[in-house]
């Protein structure tokens, strides 16, 4: 278990997406953080590291991973683990976050972060894997809630219980992704204000906002829209529950000139400032 | 149920892509098991369409889409990077085109210039810099990004057509077997055709040849004189495209 603390850091940020690489190289951006793909950099050389290093100057980076799979029954793979704490030493960053999924197994890795049950067993391998990820990269790390789109008949607790006790027991962090709560309690039926509640107020250390669409069933985080209605009312909550927490608009797909991610991004800026003027 | 059964089951039941239940997941699983498998699917095409902008270019949305589906079975990702995923894509090509060569060429290029995009860095020597070399005693540490295929097409003028948004000139063997060489100067990943000769002298540099050894190598023993102007002339142009790092 990692009893070092990441401190807390009241700032709103974007993500650093390939079109929007020359505004931040060539133009003062007004963010207070950038969050990047960590998988991005993981490279050798050449213009992704020459761009990181660039922004690095002028902005403080978080470390957002797509690929630790934590939730895997064979553990975290010592090449990726490697590979990361080379960035992370070249970076510096605020914090280094991954999702609580897991993507591989025994050799295959799908790409896509598939759903864990929610078990006592689930629960002992992914502390595992979080103490040892934590052990080498010498940090604790912040775990995403993933969106999900089904679960498991053997599920002993809630998801915001599981992420919770792991928590307690790894001292890791939490990003908070209020568009999965959405769309997981859409999917699964669950109270999105419960889920919000019944998680640790002192663990939390950013919140993504995102949009998302409705599939055929289901509703599917697609990051191809603005931040909707129902997802800016739950971040109000989480705002109240939370206090100030670093916030990032989050857009993967159907990506939108810079200006209007930094114009949603004041909406919450604004949303967050007048809850907490008036706790 | 344990973890490692369950993620095996998930893991199987996505490869399958047959509709169905997977094992350990709820009764009402049905609506997101489909969209896991078609995730899956999507995405690794989206990263093939990526990685292989100008074969996808010249095989158009179908074609490609089967080839890079057909590949999907057969070579489920294993790597933790997407950008690995797609090295073998070109063998792919190979058997599904064999009386198209220049469609698996195309995709080498598309490959070893994304790799060279993000390869290491080096930082190369200039003409200067081989004022003291001892000629016979040097060896020419060249790009880590420096990657050679050999084409028997004009897929080079092929993609340099689509990647400029021109109409491609019909597809032509060449005369005789070439090559192109793939590297990064700078930022930017490069190719250039080259002919046999150079193919074989970039080899032996890379394989660690003297200059000298690699001169006599290349030339008979009647055309010495003749094959070290030639090398010099290649060293030349290797030193501008920023391939030499180090001669010593």
């Amino acid at each position: 278990m990692s009893d070092r603390v990441i401190a807390p850091f009241e700032g709103f940020g974007l993500g650093l997406r390939p079109p929007h690489y020359a505004d931040f190289l060539e133009h003062e951006i007004p963010v207070d953080f950038v969050e990047v793909i960590s998988e991005n950099f993981m490279v050798r050389g050449g213009r992704p590291l020459y761009i990181l290093d660039a922004v690095r100057e002028r902005h403080p980076v978080a470390m957002h991973g797509v690929s630790m799979s934590i939730g895997s029954a064979d553990g975290v793979k010592p090449d990726y683990l490697r590979r990361l704490k080379t960035l992370v030493d070249r970076v510096d960053p605020l914090w280094v976050s991954d999702h609580l999924c897991w993507t591989g197994l025994e050799g295959f890795n799908s790409h896509d972060l598939l759903p864990l049950p929610y078990t006592e067993e689930a629960l002992a391998v992914v502390c595992a894997n979080i103490n040892r990820v934590q052990d080498v990269l010498e940090r604790p790390i912040l775990l995403e809630n993933p969106s999900s789109y089904l679960t498991f008949a053997d599920d002993e607790m809630t998801e915001h219980g599981f992420m919770a006790r792991m928590c307690e027991a790894t001292g890791c962090f939490l990003l908070l992704d209020i568009n999965n709560i959405y769309v997981s309690g859409t999917n699964h039926g669950f109270d999105p204000a419960t889920y919000i509640a019944g998680v640790p107020v002192d663990r939390v250390r950013q919140m993504h906002l995102a949009g998302h669409s409705q599939g055929r069933d289901l509703l599917i985080d697609t990051h191809d829209q603005p931040v909707p209605d129902p997802v800016w009312a739950l971040y109000d909550l989480a705002c109240q529950r939370f206090g100030p927490v670093a916030t990032m608009i989050e857009r993967d797909d159907d990506i939108p000139p810079l200006g209007e991610l930094l114009t949603e991004l004041d909406i919450a800026r604004a949303r967050a400032g007048r809850l907490e003027c008036a706790a | 149920m344990s973890l490692l059964a369950i993620q095996r089951g998930l893991r199987d039941h996505i490869l399958a892509n047959q509709s169905g239940q997977s094992e350990g997941v709820s009764a009402r699983g049905a609506a997101g098991l489909a969209v896991y498998r078609h995730a899956y699917r999507a995405q690794l095409v989206a990263c093939l369409r990526d990685t292989f902008e100008q074969t996808w270019s010249w095989l158009g949305d179908d074609g490609f889409d089967a080839a890079a589906l057909s590949h999907i079975v057969a070579h489920p990702p294993s790597g933790w990077t997407l950008d690995a995923y797609g090295e073998d894509f070109p063998q792919t090509l190979t058997g599904l085109y064999p009386d198209d060569p220049e469609v698996a060429e195309l995709a080498w290029l598309d490959w070893s210039l994304r790799r060279a995009f993000d390869g290491p860095d080096a930082d190369p020597i200039t003409p200067e810099a081989l004022a003291e070399v001892d000629w016979e005693s040097a060896v020419l540490t060249l790009s880590p990004t420096l990657t050679i295929g050999e084409v028997i097409t004009n897929s080079a003028a092929i993609w340099g057509a689509l990647t400029g948004g021109e109409a491609p000139p019909a597809v032509e063997r060449l005369p005789a077997p070439a090559a192109i060489r793939v590297w990064r100067q700078g930022l930017s990943p490069q190719y250039r055709s080259i002919d046999a000769f150079e193919r074989q002298a970039l080899a032996m540099a890379l394989d660690g040849y003297t200059f000298a050894r690699l001169c006599e190598q290349l030339g008979g023993p009647d055309d010495a004189e003749r094959t070290v102007a030639r090398v010099g002339g290649l060293l030349g142009t290797w030193l501008q495209d920023g391939l030499v790092c180090s001669a010593g």
